[in-house]
Parts: C-alpha cells; structure tokens; sequence
C-alpha cells in the first residue's frame, strides 16, 4: 500500500530514518550476523583463533541428550503455560461480556497482571509458595503433601507455569473480550429467537467466530512461553533443581553466558531464530485471518 | 439478551469474583506481607495487614538490604524510571519519524529499509545474548543508561503500527499543506503528531512497560551496585535457599516495583486497551 501524494526529496528521509536503521544494524543485525558466524566456526580453548567447521556446531548441540530433553521439557512448559491461559481467560471474557454492571471494575483488576514484570510475577507466586515460609507452601505441606520446590522438579516446573500463565491472563482476556464484542448481537438474538439456549449459542455462534482470536492468541501464547519466561525461571528457579526448569532460552543463556560455551550458545542462537521466524510468519498468518472476520 | 432466564443473572458475577480473588491473591499476599516484620511472615503469616507498613517502605527505600550491596530500593526506582522513559520515548521518536519517511517519500531502497526494520522483531535480545554484549562492550557502553537503553530502542511493532495510521491521513491534507506552503517537517510537527495524539499515548503505555519490566538486557549489561535497576534488585534479594531473606523488605520492593507500571495501566487504560489491541494488527 502507497500513499498517492507525498513530499519530494531524498536526503531528508534518510536522515528521518538513519536512526531506527542505525540501532537496527548495530545492535540486532550486527550481533545476529555475528551468531551465525560464530555457530559455523570453532575457537581453540584461549579464544585465540577459530576455524570453519560447516555445521559441526549444530551436529553436537542436537547430538547432545541434554538438549533433547531441554526441547521435550520447553514443549511441556509451553503447552501447559498456553492450556492455563487460555481456559480462564476465555471463562472470564465471555463472563465479562455477560456483565454490565461494574463491568470496567472487573476489567480494570484483570489488567493487573500485565503491569507487573515477569521478574517480579515470579517472585509473588515464589513467595506464597516458599517452603515453610509461604501460605500455600504451608497448606500444602498441612495436607501432607512433601512440598519443597527446591528438591523436586515437577514441583518446580509446576510453580514456574502457575507464575507464567498468571501474568499472561490479561492479554488473552483482552483480546477474548475485544473478539466476544465484535461479534455482531443481532447473530445471537436470531439465535435466541429460533430458541438456542445459552450453551447452545456459545458452541454454535460465539466459539467459531472466536477461534481466529484463539488461534491468535495461542501463538502468542506459544511465543511467550518460549522466549519472555526467561525472567520467571531466572527469579524462581534458575533452571533447576538440577536441569528440572531448563527450557532452551534458558539454556541458550546459560550455556553462552555462565558457562561461557560459545560454540555450543551460538548454534543454540541460531536454532532459536529459526523457531522465532516460523512462529513470527504463523502469527502474522493468523492476524491476517482474524481481519476477514 | 433478554431471553436467558434471570435466575442465572448473579452468574457470571460469581465467576468473575472468583477470577479476580485469584488473580488478585498474590498482589494482596505480598501487601500484606509487606507491613509485617519478619517474625510475623516466618510464624506463618496472618491474613490481615499488620502495623509494620511504613517503617518497611521507609527502610527499603532509603537502606534497602546487604544483599543489594546497600543500594536503596530508591536509588533502583529512579534507575529503573530512567530507563523505562528513554527506551519509551525513544522507540516512539524513531518510529515516528521512520514511518513518517518510509510512508511520506519515495527514496532509494524504501522498502528494504521497512523490512529490515520489520526482521528486528524476529531477533529478539534473548538469542543473540553474547554478540551484543560484546558489541555494547566495545562501545563502551556497559554500566550506563546508554548500555541500558540504545540496544532496545528500534522498534519494528511502534514503526508499524505509526505506518498503518500515517496510511490512512487523507491526501487532501497533504496537499493542503503543500498549497499553504508548509514544507514535510512542519506538515509533521502541525498536522501529523496532533493527529497521532492517541497512538502516541496508547504506545507510550505500552512501552513504558516494556521498558520497567525488561530483565535479562539489565542483568547482563549492568554490573555495578549504583546502576541496579528495581526488577533486578528484587530478584537478587532473595536468598538461594539456606541465606537469609528479609522478606518484610522484599515484598515492600515488590510493591514498590508494581506500583508505576501498574498505575501508567489503570490511569491510562483507555489508551492502553486500544493501543495493545491495534499494535497487533
């Protein structure tokens, strides 16, 4: 799409430009090459000379069992993460949409989440369930449940998804609530009219005019889980107990980072790329859908 | 909708409580716990708010706790507001400005400028952690507001989002401008921000808490005490387990970390619903 009347010149919009064009080259383009270099080539122990070694990199990462069971243990998280967003928020938009009195108080506390940094999403749900110190910590152990997140990986990955998906919650609701009231009212009184109960009109008329948005939203869903929860495992976990909560952003963090494994982080880089494109070119897919509605 | 009975009227009410009594739980824990002292929190908390509430808030703020290397949780609030309005404000001026030239000119590799800005968003900071470090490094960036702030500032979702509009501004006012006499930059300054008001404070929201909430570029970027931000600060408060954790102290700093972001979402929520709502389209 192009505007039919516009300014002329040549050296002014490119100077307009030459900042966002600056930042981009140096710090997303540059870096990125700079990953893709390295995940092609091997340096010596010292860092003092490297050498080309095709796609070696890559061979070792997917050889390696520990990367295997760190993609198994994202696809888990991410599901599990998306299952638990999804339901509620969907439950509640559609009980929102119902409700006109104090309809903008609801809204406004279900937006709360969105606010608060993953971080610090982490640290509440951390909180309430510390071992011997939190309040649901403490009525899990009352009911005789060995509760100690720091000893026992699926308590850990248990408590990581419950802090993910909570920050999550608004964004699906929103989007759920923007989507349940676009579809038209004069659908749902024909409906009512022909003698559709409630039930009925929700799994016939709203639940497939929604699921472009579901659609949408679980993507999104998917690309949060993988990438913005890096902060809730940091702060909660740090990918432990042992490897109990590594999932591959974490990894890719804690290899190149902490453990200082270039080779090994950069084609870790690499691959990650490769998930963000397909799953940036399936969202934008679906948005394109969404808009037919 | 008339036709559901009205018996099933206190429903979605019911649901909705509910909803929020979870949502809500652990904001409200973490108050509560925030105006205790560490006795109450450890002999198993009560439910209730307690009498400790300002000397908590007074002591975070003004000592903040050994494990932050004595940094007040003030000093890591004006770091961490600092930061949230340069990467804000700055991603919004060179959006504004880039969608304005791609959308307004026609110039030499145009496009291959919008989609170069487009790609960024597939190379999120996360899988490019060490090159940009090192590329930050060598600019002698690391430990600064700059460190912190440049490398997030290009934005391919505000540039978007500033093109669509500037798409739909009607050539007649182009061409009214142009016949009044008005060159690009003031038909910019007079016509296009005035009518960007609304996109301009729906993304200002939306990136302000971008900004507050970022985590692993301050973790990796920022090494000494003075330039902690709040977010980092509170995590590195807490104890791995056998340490000793204030948490009185703690859960006054998460509150303190929640409260700007979360007051920008519910004073400006109009904007913020709208701009969360368009910016991914």
């Amino acid at each position: 799409m192009q505007r039919r009347v516009i300014f002329r010149g040549t050296l002014l919009p490119c100077l307009l430009v030459a900042p966002q064009l600056a930042v981009t080259l140096v710090f997303f383009f540059w870096p990125a090459g700079q990953a893709f270099w390295q995940s092609l080539h091997r340096e010596d122990p010292f860092g003092l000379s490297s050498r080309f070694v095709g796609l070696d990199n890559f061979a070792a990462v997917l050889a390696d069992p520990d990367y295997a069971d760190a993609i198994l243990r994202t696809l888990v998280f991410s599901v599990a993460v998306t299952a638990l967003v999804l339901a509620p928020s969907l439950l509640l938009a559609v009980m929102a949409d119902r409700v006109v009195k104090a309809a903008a108080a609801y809204k406004t506390v279900l937006l709360l989440p969105y606010a608060v940094a993953p971080a610090v999403a982490g640290v509440l749900w951390l909180f309430l369930f510390y071992p011997n110190v939190g309040l649901l910590g403490l009525a899990l152990t009352a009911l005789g449940v060995e509760w100690n997140y720091f000893l026992n990986g699926a308590q850990a990955m248990a408590l990581v998804v419950i802090a993910s998906a909570w920050k999550q919650i608004s964004y699906n609701f929103l989007f759920f609530l923007a989507g349940l009231q676009s579809i038209p009212k004069a659908l749902l009184e024909a409906a009512a009219i022909d003698g559709a109960n409630a039930r009925r009109r929700f799994w016939t008329i709203v639940f497939p005019l929604l699921s472009p948005t579901a659609f949408f939203l679980i993507v999104v869903d998917i690309v949060y889980a993988f990438f913005d929860t890096f902060a809730v495992i940091r702060s909660v976990t740090r990918g432990g107990p042992g490897k109990a909560t590594e999932i591959l952003v974490y990894k890719v963090y804690y290899d190149g980072w902490e453990a200082q494994d270039l080779n090994a982080s950069a084609a870790q880089s690499v691959i990650l790329m490769a998930i963000v494109v397909a799953l940036t070119a399936l969202q934008f897919r679906y948005v394109e859908r969404r808009v037919h509605y | 909708m008339r036709a559901r009975p009205a018996s099933l009227d206190w429903l979605p009410h019911l649901v909705l409580w509910a909803g929020i009594a979870i949502i809500a739980f652990p904001i409200y824990i973490t108050f509560v716990a925030s105006s205790l002292t560490p006795q109450d929190i450890l002999a198993g908390m009560p439910l209730l708010p307690g009498a400790h509430l300002f000397q908590n808030y007074r002591d975070a703020l003004v000592s903040g706790v050994a494990a932050t290397s004595g940094v007040s949780v003030a000093r890591m609030l004006w770091n961490s507001l600092v930061m949230a309005l340069i990467i804000a404000l700055g991603k919004i001026a060179i959006s504004l400005l880039s969608a304005y030239a791609v959308v307004f000119f026609r110039f030499p590799l145009r496009m291959a400028v919008f989609w170069m800005i487009f790609v960024t968003l597939m190379l999120p900071v996360e899988v490019r952690i060490v090159p940009t470090y090192k590329v930050v490094a060598d600019l002698g960036m690391i430990d600064s507001f700059a460190g912190l702030t440049v490398p997030l500032i290009a934005s391919a979702t505000a540039t978007l989002l500033f093109r669509q509009f500037f798409l739909t501004i009607p050539d007649e006012l182009v061409e009214a401008a142009k016949i009044d006499g008005a060159g690009p930059l003031r038909f910019l300054l007079d016509t296009v921000i005035p009518l960007s008001r609304t996109n301009l404070a729906a993304l200002f929201v939306i990136l302000f808490i971008y900004g507050w909430n970022q985590f692993l570029w301050p973790l990796i970027v920022t090494d000494s005490a003075p330039m902690t931000t709040i977010v980092i600060g509170l995590t590195r408060m807490i104890g791995t387990g056998d340490g000793r954790t204030d948490w009185d102290i703690v859960m006054a700093t998460a509150i303190l970390a929640m409260l700007p972001p979360a007051l920008v979402v519910v004073l400006m929520q109009r904007w913020f619903v709208k701009g969360l709502i368009e910016s991914e389209k």
